[in-house]
């Protein structure tokens, strides 16, 4: 993973209504959204929005519904235009673009997955799959070749010929992943692209995307509403709300640093010991005195526990690449699974 | 009748009124008579003294008239209508007569190509081309039994006829119908300018517009009924293709927008196929009016089935009329069958429809 930032969003301000500049005065002069509604009629979209998004890394950006993340992610690719702010991609300001150059951002550098598949019904699924390509103008036999590789990969080989509507939800969505692999773009924006499915159909999809970034390593924008999604997929959290940003980094320190009782509600429920890893609850620095064994740093607490049986007084070294790096105390460890109470 | 005058009077316009009469030339027949019946009128109205609040007029154009000579009958306004179209008549000719003689001749041609060619011949050729569009043995069997018998009771010509005119409308129908149909759909202005003109068209009674068109060209000319079966005919096409493309599923449209379709590539590569059942629904009802329009422009020469249902209404002829309408009954199924069949193929073969 490089430091490379491939997509910045810079003071991103959405209104919808009749007349959103004027309005935009209103809200940079510190209105709300309620008061906006109420007294001008129009809708916040999404306010002051700053958010940087490295190369080759899964920004999850989570929020209830209405808080705006649908809306933020189809300005990444235009499909909605901002009222004021900036969508720089690759260094380049894409809200200056024409619409020559749009279409290209579009086709080449950027595909999407949507909630409700998007497939074109009456297509088939390689035809589906090699739509971006299509698009763009390849030959059919060349984009065909590209279409069931990618249709192999998600896990529908030898299904080319079937229509859509003959596939599951899982399947459709499949399709949607194998879609946007196709089109070769270095930005996969996900929107809520798996809310739609079963729970369980959910953790494969979750798994083979996990399992696509660990060799692909793209880019990838995803939406969602779920905590457990969005904390499984994360390298990068946004977490919105009313349109605004109330905190975002990494993941775990979300998880052991909620900045606001929003978040402290949202994160009450979580299975802790699933999400968070050794390496952000273990005391750093060389494992003095007795210890009871080794575990690594990207453990889940829910593991160390298995391992210690459940006994308390254990002490555990903690090893990142084969070095030591701190050590775990059973202790520290029950705290952290307890979330930290308001006030 | 004099309840009017005085009110004239009360008014003050006693002068204009006269006024105007003294300008009348010589008597038409119709002031005559007018006369005359203002004289009846006033006789029976008992004493002349205004009569009774129950003898009150009509608040009529005729009886102002016979009040205010200056007002104008109502004939004058028939007349003035009449004038109007006329005089500007031949200036519409100028520009409506070419762009529409093509018309002309399509029908003409295709009138003599399906009653020209042998029977043995044309009936093969019809059945094949319900193979090829309803790929359905049964509806081939249908219109198989249906020309057959329409060519027993040597009903063949006149079917031959009122298919051939069927055939050259629709098709100019769907030939301009879909392509402003997609235009309302991409415009929402086109669509609030062209919508209440489809409203008039379905509305306005056949009768009505035949009118207009007997006087625009002459009855001897196909066209004239061409075009009354077009203007009837054409609403369903265009309002289901405008429908069809607006009812796209937006999740699609949007992600076509997402991979960086061109419109055209939209439109042709989404939009279209998407909203085929519909506009196919379109052209299905596009055809079936036709077939109800071409019966009524019997009226206006078109040859047909429907000649001889007229003749079976003008000379009581019962069994010709209903034979004929029977025939009519065939053709109407056949031609619904046929098409119907035609979109359930297409909806099989994209069952997007959830």
């Amino acid at each position: 993973m490089s430091d490379k930032l491939k997509i910045s969003i810079r003071n991103l301000y959405k209104i919808f209504g009749d007349n959103p500049r004027s309005a935009l005065a209103d809200v940079l002069g510190g209105m709300s959204k309620t008061e906006l509604l109420k007294t001008r009629r129009h809708v916040l979209g999404l306010r002051d929005i700053n958010v940087d998004m490295k190369e080759g890394e899964i920004t999850v950006v989570m929020g209830l519904s209405g808080s705006g993340k649908s809306t933020l992610i189809r300005h990444l690719n235009r499909l909605i235009e901002p009222t004021s702010g900036e969508v720089l991609v690759d260094g380049e300001n894409i809200l200056t673009f024409g619409e020559t150059k749009l279409r290209e951002l579009r086709r080449k550098t950027m595909s999407m997955v949507f909630q409700k598949f998007g497939l074109l019904p009456h297509r088939t699924v390689l035809d589906n799959a090699g739509m971006a390509l299509a698009t763009q103008g390849v030959k059919r036999a060349d984009y065909e070749v590209e279409a069931r590789r990618w249709l192999e990969r998600v896990g529908l080989g030898g299904q080319g010929r079937q229509y859509p509507h003959q596939l599951s939800g899982g399947m459709q969505q499949r399709v949607g992943i194998a879609r946007a692999l196709t089109s070769n773009s270095g930005i996969m924006l996900m929107d809520e692209a798996f809310s739609a499915l079963d729970p369980l159909i959910r953790t494969d999809m979750q798994d083979l995307l996990i399992e696509l970034q660990n060799e692909l390593h793209k880019t990838i924008v995803f939406i969602t509403h779920d905590l457990d999604e969005a904390l499984k997929l994360a390298d990068h959290l946004v977490i919105l709300k009313d349109g605004a940003v109330v905190q975002q980094g990494e993941p775990q320190d979300i998880l052991l640093n909620p900045s606001d009782p929003y978040i402290e509600d949202f994160v009450r429920d979580i299975n802790r010991a699933r999400v968070l890893r050794v390496r952000s609850v273990m005391q750093e620095g060389p494992a003095e005195g007795e210890v009871s064994g080794e575990i690594s740093d990207t453990d889940n607490l829910e593991s160390v526990i298995a391992v210690s049986g459940g006994a308390m007084d254990r002490r555990y070294r903690v090893m990142a690449e084969g070095k030591p790096v701190g050590v775990l105390d059973m202790s520290t460890l029950m705290r952290a699974l307890v979330p930290r109470h308001p006030g | 009748m004099a309840s009017y005058a005085k009110f004239f009077d009360a008014l003050g316009l006693r002068e204009w009124c006269d006024g105007g009469a003294g300008g009348d030339g010589p008597m038409s027949m119709a002031d005559l008579m007018a006369q005359a019946r203002s004289g009846a009128g006033g006789a029976s109205g008992g004493g002349g003294s205004g009569g009774s609040f129950w003898d009150l007029p009509l608040p009529s154009l005729n009886n102002f008239h016979d009040a205010c000579q200056a007002i104008p009958q109502t004939r004058d306004l028939t007349i003035g209508l009449e004038r109007a179209f006329l005089s500007a008549r031949d200036a519409l000719r100028i520009v409506l007569d070419p762009l529409t003689q093509p018309l002309s001749w399509m029908l003409r041609e295709m009138l003599w190509l399906m009653t020209a060619t042998p029977w043995f011949i044309m009936l093969p050729i019809l059945l094949l081309v319900t193979w090829f569009v309803a790929r359905s043995w049964s509806v081939v069997l249908l219109v198989a039994a249906s020309l057959g018998f329409l060519t027993v009771v040597d009903h063949y010509t006149a079917a031959m006829q009122t298919l051939a005119i069927i055939f050259v409308c629709a098709f100019i129908c769907v030939l301009f119908g879909v392509p402003l149909g997609i235009a309302m759909s991409r415009s929402d202005r086109l669509q609030r300018i062209v919508t209440p003109i489809l409203d008039m068209l379905q509305t306005l009674p056949a009768f009505v517009y035949l009118i207009p068109l007997i006087f625009l060209f002459s009855v001897t000319e196909p066209k004239l009924y061409g075009i009354a079966i077009i203007l009837y005919a054409i609403v369903p096409v265009v309002r289901l293709t405008d429908l069809g493309i607006r009812l796209v599923d937006r999740d699609v449209i949007e992600a076509a927008n997402a991979f960086g379709m061109t419109s055209r590539q939209k439109l042709f590569g989404v939009q279209i196929p998407l909203a085929l059942p519909n506009i196919m629904a379109g052209v299905n009802q596009t055809i079936m009016m036709s077939l109800a329009m071409v019966v009524i422009a019997s009226l206006v020469s078109a040859p047909g089935l429907g000649v001889l249902v007229l003749r079976g209404i003008r000379n009581l002829e019962l069994g010709v009329g209903l034979i004929a309408g029977f025939g009519i009954v065939l053709l109407a199924i056949v031609l619904d069958r046929v098409t119907k069949a035609s979109l359930a193929r297409i909806d099989v073969s994209q069952s997007s429809r959830h």
